[in-house]
């Protein structure tokens, strides 16, 4: 089923405060196998100027992952979830997600295409402070590889 | 931003160390809990079949991820990553076996920008063949 190109520009409500912990952010490190301190260590995170441990570059999508959710299980987009695959992914940071953020998460679709049976859905997930400070901004491009 | 490379230090051509790692089936559990990503086809080798895969395949965004690693090591902080975009072209197969599968990030400088701003494409292969199409960060050096 193609999707409807009316579906762009939907945007979804905010999602609920995500606080970003050291914890985690060490946890998704440790499963990069990334040892960097400014992962782990907030006074190496302090010296290198930033106000605690800071999050590796595509730590956020934790959050535009859950966020993105919300545009999946929309009954008008109807995508057949087990037949989708990542298509590309994109992170624009407008500075370091760091540990002690307290981030909000707004889902909106930017896109929709179909090509030779296939459906992609690109959704655009903005992360901010809860006071309204821009942290990063993703964007995912989902493929739902139509029925052979 | 305290970047261990510098403005100075770079050109287009620039080349960053390579960066090999294994990927394997333990690596693909531990990376589903960090990334709350529990996709079956990333631990359930009869489910990822019956989908028509020809096996488990690792989560394109550990894939996105180590090869991110090649970029951070470099420039020595993380931070100065402003931007990081890829597109995924062929699944990382990933063996039920102790070996897994290599992944082989190289990188080089492609481009100066504005601002002290420096464009790095990553070729990212896995048993020779390319796995990203495009794989490509923005550091900000000063």
């Amino acid at each position: 089923m193609a999707l409807d190109a009316g579906l762009v520009g939907r945007s979804y409500p905010p999602s609920a405060v995500y606080e970003v912990g050291r914890e985690k952010i060490a946890e998704f490190a440790t499963a990069l196998g990334d040892p960097d301190p400014l992962y782990r260590d907030p006074v190496a995170a302090r010296a290198a100027g930033h106000p605690d441990v800071i999050a590796p570059p595509t730590f956020a999508i934790v959050l535009s992952l859950g966020a993105g959710d919300v545009v999946v299980d929309d009954p008008d987009v109807g995508i057949d979830y087990s037949r989708v695959v990542h298509g590309e992914q994109r992170f624009t940071h407008h500075r370091p997600i760091t540990a002690g953020d307290r981030l909000v998460a707004t889902a909106s679709i930017d896109a929709v295409r179909s090509v030779a049976g296939n459906d992609m859905l690109t959704t655009r997930v903005d992360l901010a402070t809860e006071d309204g400070e821009p942290v990063c901004t993703t964007t995912s491009m989902l493929v739902a590889r139509g029925a052979a | 931003m305290s970047a261990a490379v510098g403005l100075a230090d770079v050109a287009v051509g620039t080349e960053l160390p390579e960066q090999v790692s294994r990927v394997t089936r333990a690596d693909l559990v531990r990376y589903a809990g960090a990334s709350r990503d529990f996709n079956v086809i990333h631990w359930n080798e009869r489910v990822a079949r019956e989908v028509g895969l020809p096996g488990v395949i690792a989560h394109g965004m550990l894939t996105a991820g180590l090869a991110a690693r090649a970029v951070t090591a470099w420039v020595g902080d993380p931070g100065a990553v402003v931007d990081y975009q890829v597109r995924f072209s062929r699944p990382v197969v990933v063996p039920d076996d102790d070996a897994g599968a290599e992944l082989t990030v190289r990188g080089r400088v492609a481009a100066l920008l504005e601002d002290g701003r420096v464009r790095i494409d990553l070729t990212v292969t896995s048993g020779g063949a390319k796995v990203l199409s495009l794989a490509r960060a923005v550091v900000a050096l000063s």
